[in-house]
Order: C-alpha cells, then sequence, then structure tokens
C-alpha cells in the first residue's frame, strides 16, 4: 500500500549551506506525525518544499504514491498538500469568508457570489466543530486561537490529503490548545495525514503517534510515540541529554523590594497588588486575555495605571508613557518581538543599541564596545553585529531583544512569553540568561502560557484572570494549582 | 460609544459585528457624518452672508464640479486600494483633452476617434505604470511620477496652449444634463457604481482589495498579485481619460496644461483619504471617496458664493483635510477590551463590591482613555 506522503532523498541547500541533506519520511492517511528539530534543523524548509513555496534541489515527494513536484503553492494544494503557517497567512480587513476562499471565490453569473461563500466557509468551520465565529466576522475582530482556527479552515479548504502545520499552538493559551486538539484528532479520524511541527514535548505526546527528528538538515530517527519518551526525543534533537531542563536557581543575596503596586488598577485590571524582589523571578500566569500582558504593559508605562499606587526602588513611581518606565530602569520585553521588538531590516547592532541611543545618548558608545561580548555571553549564532536580524532564527532574534535592553542595565526586566516559537537549545539559553540576571540581583517579571515554563522557573507565580489577581503561589507550584486558579475553578490558597 | 462598551468585552460573533460596524460600515457612515457637518457649518456661514447655498443654481455648479474629480478619484481609489498611488493622473488629464480635441478638430466624424484614441493612451499608459509597479517592484509613487513627468515633457514640447476642438455633439454632451444631474456627471455616477462592483462582486475585485491588504497573503492564496495591480492602473488611466474628455466637452477645447492646474493628482488622493480609504491599501471605499469628493465640492461651492480670496480657499480646503482625518483616526482607534470602564460598563458581578470602594477619581478615566 502507498503512504499519503512519502519524501524520499530530500535535499535542499542555500548558498551552498546545506538545510536538507536527503530526508526520508513517509506519513499514513489519519496520522498524526510529529516534526521536531532544532531551529535551523530543517523542519521549516521541509514544510516549505512540500507547500510549493521552494523547490528541492534533489529528491522526491510521493502522494500517495505518485511522484509530484510543487512549482507553487498552488500546485502543492492541488496535489492535496495544505499548510498552516506559524506566521498567519490572513487578511485583517477582510471577512472570514472572504480569507478562507481568497483566489477560489465562488462565482455566479460572472459575479463572486458572497451567500455561496458564507455557506462554504460556514460548512468548513462547522467541519472542524467551531461554530462561535461568523463567516462575515473581520479578521481582525478575532483572537488569536480565532484566526488559527479560520487558517486551519483555509487549509481544509483545499480539500487536503496531507495538512502540515507550523507550530499551531504557538500563540495559543492552554485551554485554546484543547480546541486545536480536538481539531487536530477530527481531521484525523477524517484520514488526513497531520504533519505536526511543534516544540511543545507534551503536545507532541499526547497527540502524535509517530514522531521524526531532524537535526542538522539530516534525519535522525523516526520513532513510535508509544515506544519512546520526551527525554529521549530530547537528546536525539539537542545531541545531549538535558537532564534537567530548567537551570537551577541563582537567586541574588539581596532580595530587598524592588517594585510594590498597591491597588492598581486601569481599563483592563483592577485590584493589583504585589511586589517584586531583587533577584527573584516572578512567573505571571492566566488565559490569555486575563489581564497578564496588561500588567506589564501599566508597570513599563505603555498603558498606565489610573488607579492605585506603585513604588520603585523606595520612591513614588508613576509612568505615564514608555519613556518613563525606561528611565527608570525597566526594560519591557514585548510577546511581539517582530512587530514591536526589533526593526527586522536593520542591522544586529543598530537593534540593539536603539534604546540606548534614543534614551541615554551619552552612553551610547560605551554600550556599542559592551555589545560584542554580550552578544556572545548571550551566545548569538551570527556573523556579526552588522548581519540583518531578518536572517536570524527566532532563538537569537529574542537574544537580540534581551541584548537591547540588558546595554541599559535595567533593574527591573519585564517579559511578555520570552520563549515563543524558539526552539529548547535557545529556550534553554534564554533560561540560563534569566538566571544570570537575576544571580547578578536584577528582578524579572515574566509572562508566559507554557505552564512548564512559569513553574519550572518562577521563584513565586501570580495568577490572573479577568484583570485581577486570582491568586499567588511559592516557588514550585502544581500545574494543576495554577489551572485551577487561572480557570477560576478554586479559591486562591 | 459607550453603550457598547459591556458587548465588545464579550467574545465572538457579537463583538465581530460591533467591529464591523465600526470598522467596515462605520467608516464610510463616519465620512457622510463630516460631509453632514461640513454643509451644515457651510449652509450657516453663508447665510450668515446673507446668501443661500440651496439654490437651485448653486445646486447645479456643485454636481457639475464634481464630475471630473470624481471620474479621476474613481480610478486613484482603486489604485490606493491594491496599495500603490497615481501620481500621473493631472497629466493624463491634460493628455486626452488635448488627444481628443486635437483628433476631432471640431468635426462631428471625429468625436469616436478623438475619444478613442485619448483614452487607449491614457490607459495604456496606466498599464505602462502599473507594470512598473507589479514587476519591477517600483513603488506606485516613483513609477507614477516618472511615468507623469513623462508625459508632462511630451505634453510641453508638442503643444503650446490651448489645442483643437470639441465636436458639436461632445459639447452638447458637456452641457446637456437629466433634470438637475449634469450628464457628466451622471455618467461619473454610473462609473462609480461600476467600480463599486468591480470592488465588491468580482474576483479581480476582491483580489485587488487582497494585494493592497497584503500582497504576500495573496500570492500564497494563489492570487497572481501582479495582475490587481495592472487592472488598477490601467483603470486609473482610463479614468483620468474620461476626465480629459469631459474637460474638452466643457471647454470646447483641449489644453495640455488643465490637469496641473485643476491640480488633480494630490485633490484626488485627498478625496481617497477623505473617503476614508488607508493610504496603505486594502481598506477604502468608493462611497466614502465620493462622500470625500463632496466634501470638497460643498466646502469650494460656499467659498465660491462668498467669492473667498483665492489663497484663503487652499487653506480652508487643508484645514478639512486635517480635520477630517484627524477625526477618522480618532474613530479607528483599536478596539479596546473595556472591563472597567466605570462610567459605564457594568462591571462583573463579584467586582461590584470593589468598585464601590473605588476612590471617585477613577469616574475620569474613560475620558482620558
Amino acid at each position: 500500500m502507498s503512504h499519503a506522503l512519502e519524501v524520499r532523498g530530500l535535499a535542499k541547500s542555500f548558498f551552498g549551506y546545506p538545510a536538507l541533506a536527503g530526508v526520508d519520511l513517509r506519513v499514513e492517511a489519519g496520522e498524526v506525525h510529529a516534526l521536531v528539530g532544532e531551529n535551523g534543523a530543517g523542519k521549516s524548509t521541509l514544510m516549505k518544499i512540500l507547500a510549493g513555496v521552494q523547490q528541492a534541489d534533489a529528491g522526491t515527494v510521493l502522494i500517495d504514491g505518485e511522484a509530484r513536484t510543487f512549482s507553487h503553492p498552488q500546485a502543492a494544494y492541488a496535489a492535496g498538500v495544505s499548510t498552516v503557517y506559524q506566521e498567519f497567512n490572513l487578511l485583517p480587513d477582510r471577512t472570514v469568508a472572504e480569507n478562507i476562499l481568497l483566489g477560489r471565490e465562488p462565482r455566479r453569473l460572472g459575479l463572486v457570489d458572497r451567500r455561496a461563500m458564507r455557506r462554504r466557509a460556514a460548512e468548513l468551520l462547522a467541519e472542524i466543530g467551531v461554530d462561535g465565529i461568523s463567516p462575515n466576522a473581520l479578521v481582525r475582530s478575532l483572537s488569536v486561537a480565532e484566526q488559527q482556527i479560520v487558517e486551519i479552515a483555509k487549509a481544509l479548504s483545499y480539500e487536503p490529503r496531507i495538512i502540515s502545520m507550523d507550530e499551531p499552538t504557538a500563540a495559543l493559551a492552554e485551554h485554546e490548545v484543547e480546541l486545536l486538539y480536538a481539531i487536530v484528532r477530527r481531521l484525523s479520524a477524517r484520514g488526513v495525514a497531520v504533519l505536526y511541527v511543534s516544540h511543545r514535548m507534551r503536545e507532541i505526546f499526547e497527540l502524535c503517534t509517530k514522531i521524526t527528528v531532524l537535526k542538522d538538515g539530516a534525519l535522525v530517527a523516526t520513532l513510535d510515540t508509544a515506544e519512546t519518551d520526551e527525554s529521549e526525543v530530547v537528546r536525539l534533537m539537542v545531541g545531549r541529554a538535558l537532564s534537567a531542563f530548567f537551570p537551577d536557581p541563582a537567586p541574588g543575596d539581596d532580595r530587598s523590594e524592588l517594585l510594590s503596586i498597591d491597588g492598581g488598577g486601569n481599563a483592563q485590571l483592577d485590584g493589583i497588588a504585589l511586589e517584586v524582589r531583587r533577584g527573584e523571578i516572578l512567573g505571571i500566569a492566566g488565559l490569555q486575555g486575563s489581564g497578564r500582558t496588561e500588567l506589564l504593559e501599566a508597570i513599563a508605562g505603555v498603558a498606565p495605571f489610573t488607579r492605585g499606587s506603585m513604588r520603585l526602588d523606595g520612591r513614588s513611581y508613576r509612568p505615564r508613557r514608555p519613556v518613563h518606565g525606561i528611565d527608570a530602569g525597566i526594560a519591557y520585553l514585548t510577546e511581539d518581538r517582530k512587530g514591536s521588538g526589533l526593526a527586522l531590516e536593520q542591522s544586529i547592532e543598530d537593534n540593539a543599541l536603539a534604546v540606548v541611543r534614543s534614551s541615554a545618548p551619552r552612553r551610547a558608545r560605551a554600550a556599542a564596545r559592551g555589545l560584542t561580548p554580550l552578544l556572545s555571553e548571550l551566545d548569538v549564532s551570527a556573523r556579526g553585529p552588522e548581519q540583518i536580524v531578518r536572517y536570524l532564527s527566532g532563538g537569537n532574534q529574542q537574544k537580540v531583544v534581551l541584548a537591547k535592553w540588558l546595554l541599559l542595565d535595567p533593574g527591573l526586566i519585564l517579559l511578555d512569553e520570552p520563549t515563543r516559537g524558539i526552539d529548547v537549545g535557545a529556550k534553554r539559553a534564554v533560561y540560563e540568561v534569566m538566571r544570570r540576571l537575576t544571580a547578578a540581583g536584577h528582578a524579572i517579571v515574566m509572562v508566559s502560557s507554557e505552564l512548564p515554563e512559569v513553574i519550572g522557573m518562577s521563584d513565586r507565580v501570580v495568577v490572573m484572570r479577568d484583570g485581577r489577581i486570582a491568586g499567588a503561589l511559592d516557588r514550585g507550584p502544581s500545574e494543576e494549582q495554577v489551572a485551577a486558579l487561572a480557570a477560576g475553578t478554586a479559591v486562591a490558597a | 460609544m459607550s453603550g457598547t462598551a459591556s458587548e465588545t468585552g464579550g467574545r465572538g460573533t457579537r463583538s465581530a459585528a460591533i467591529a464591523r460596524l465600526r470598522g467596515g460600515l462605520g467608516s464610510t457612515a463616519g465620512v457622510y457624518l463630516v460631509l453632514l457637518g461640513v454643509i451644515a457649518v457651510a449652509a450657516v456661514v453663508v447665510a450668515a452672508a446673507g446668501r443661500n447655498l440651496f439654490t437651485p443654481g448653486n445646486l447645479t455648479v456643485l454636481m457639475t464640479s464634481i464630475a471630473v474629480l470624481g471620474f479621476v478619484a474613481i480610478g486613484q481609489t482603486l489604485v490606493i486600494l491594491v496599495g500603490s498611488l497615481d501620481l500621473s493622473v493631472a497629466y493624463l488629464v491634460s493628455l486626452s483633452s488635448v488627444l481628443a480635441a486635437g483628433t476631432m478638430a471640431g468635426a462631428s466624424g471625429g468625436t469616436v476617434p478623438g475619444i478613442v484614441t485619448a483614452l487607449v493612451a491614457t490607459v495604456v499608459i496606466g498599464a505602462l505604470t502599473g507594470c512598473l509597479v507589479a514587476y519591477l517592484r517600483l513603488s506606485g509613487f516613483i513609477a507614477s511620477l516618472g511615468v507623469g513627468l513623462l508625459v508632462a515633457g511630451y505634453l510641453a514640447s508638442y503643444y503650446r496652449g490651448t489645442t483643437g476642438k470639441a465636436s458639436p455633439e461632445l459639447a452638447a454632451f458637456g452641457s446637456a444634463s437629466v433634470g438637475p444631474l449634469p450628464v457628466p456627471t451622471l455618467l461619473m455616477l454610473v462609473c462609480l457604481v461600476l467600480a463599486v462592483i468591480l470592488v465588491g462582486r468580482t474576483r479581480m475585485g476582491m483580489h485587488l482589495l487582497a494585494v493592497g491588504g497584503d500582497a504576500h497573503v495573496a500570492r500564497m492564496s494563489g492570487v497572481r498579485a501582479g495582475t490587481p495591480v495592472v487592472v488598477a492602473h490601467a483603470l486609473s488611466g482610463l479614468c483620468a481619460g474620461i476626465a480629459g474628455v469631459v474637460i474638452v466637452a466643457r471647454l470646447g477645447v483641449g489644453s495640455p496644461t488643465v490637469g496641473e492646474q485643476g491640480g488633480y493628482d494630490l485633490l484626488s488622493i485627498a478625496a481617497v483619504v477623505l473617503g476614508g480609504a488607508s493610504l496603505a491599501g486594502g481598506r477604502g471605499s468608493l462611497w466614502g471617496t465620493l462622500g470625500g469628493i463632496l466634501i470638497f465640492a460643498v466646502v469650494d461651492s460656499a467659498m465660491g458664493i462668498l467669492q473667498v480670496n483665492p489663497f484663503l480657499k487652499e487653506v480652508v480646503r487643508g484645514v478639512v483635510i486635517i480635520a477630517a482625518v484627524a477625526l477618522y483616526a480618532r474613530r479607528a482607534a483599536p478596539l479596546v477590551r473595556r472591563r472597567f470602564t466605570d462610567a459605564a460598563g457594568p462591571a462583573p458581578a463579584e467586582a461590584s463590591a470593589a468598585a464601590a470602594a473605588r476612590p471617585t477619581a477613577s469616574v475620569t478615566e474613560g475620558a482620558e482613555r
């Protein structure tokens, strides 16, 4: 019997550097097959070749036993391969239906049949078990999770035999992930083969029956999920055992209070009271939309509190604009590093020095001298400070954002989803940097949707719900405790 | 606005519908609200000077005045929707006028050849600009500026002053009217409706909006991203060409400088922006553009009646553009989920106790944000 998807000896080089070196892969109909590997392992290249965005130098792709080459994304769709990208391919100002059927709008008498379009979109959404999204809604009015669903419905509209998904949960909060699981299982039950790219081990073990591990463009192994475990997969990915994924805490000696908030509130937040101590990592957990990001924005002065008071380093602190936060020694690394954290077309150096140049120009020259040592300390792999940020991997981009703020020597560092979309190796590096910072007396407030990360890294965890603090937990709470507080099913202990 | 505050907090279709109301319909409705405001102010100012804005004569002048800018702005809207810009329209209007008037040279038999010559030339030049944008990856600003200057150079070299003569039929077309509506204005409105159908109800229109919204996304969805750009520029050329023919019908002659004198390049862009479109592309509407043109027409008409000094006219136009667009920017502020707006939003039940204990100063918060 032929496989839904078979890849033989696929190879692709960029400027002489092999991104894929003879990879084999077989996926059966209805199988959920995980594709894992560090950034640069070749997952994205493999996906892009399957999507017709890039063309292989050598090797064959067989769909149901038939050799196919995709010179264009449409050719891949026509052959039954749909791709759900990590960066959404949606038009924010168009409706859900227009987005799903873009390029294939149904027509009647030469004009676009909007009614048929809405009907088809509603059918597709119903097919994946979602009824809360109107085909008439503008995509910009949807939550990230809803946009992800629209993206999947769009992939499904090509009636694919194979769907490949690139980090489909990267933008989702924990409870939304369940919905995605249900969708993937539904697709699999209908006989669609799913190629599932993810960094999150828990998802892979929950969903996938097979795991293919890539490293440096080559196939390392294809494993049965039932016959392996997380540590084996991670070891194969990084080529070394990660005995403890989260580095041990290294609190600084000085644990005095740095920031305190009393009764803080604004349009999104209410009754916020917390304190942050030097040398600690305060984790902020909660569902998406619970006010986690808003809390960081209030502290940084992006969307300030309009009620209550804050004290920073013993003095009253009332930021009204981001610059007040920066001047007070607060660094804020946003969730959306490409949108508001980095100028992608500029060099590492220009990005890293951006804040220093604007807020402390007199220190810019010293900072420029300190940049190269800092970059190597952060283990940024790049040709040099002049490399354009766009061409760095996600993990390295995140390190550049970190470098930008560290050059200011901030007392308090606010991190929003610091490891979103970066691979395990880079995650580990970010964690180690965080530990070094706290050991040096910096305080960190970290928002994260990944419970293991919040629990593994935080000295204390504050759980948000509906714009309020639902509860605070000491070091090492269980996932259940945090989830219960976040969902509002238990009262704070 | 405050009435919807609690509803936007809810997820799903309801908030989506509201967002559509505010973002989609809302922006065009906003244009017409501004238009009503402008009419009211103009009427009062004119009345204060002891005149009447709404006499049949004044209305006819107003209706006549919107035809030429209307045509140009329809094309400009398409180009801006696809994410480009057309700075060559003023020169194309002039070119069309001299080609049409020159070819017909006052002869009855020359009507059709004159119009065809003018329109073919402007469509081809528009399509050429579109190709520069779509395939040589020039920005619309630069491509159309360059092409416009080429046309300007041609006009300056080969024409000195007015040229040619409108055929009797064309002149009759220019002065005819159906009821209160001048025929050229009627034709402009018909073209507007056709353009609305093109954008809203054809694949080409959908792809035009998609490419304007995000060319990469359009391409990944199998849309040939170059085609809508070329089509939009070609149609903009066509519209500028028709505008030039209408000018010949009105003036009786062609003129190599009539487009520049009319300032149709920047005025048409301003009308599109006044109509609520985004210069980044992908967002805007033709009905909004009509509103933008009417806003200009009312302001000009009022100042014409009052015989305002021409320099002051420009100042008033500038103020209107800036004020209107600033107003839209406020309306289009991102949807903020408000959960604790003390002034309006009913807070969640468990919050009521805390809300009661809150300092009263927070009541002003709604006004601040």
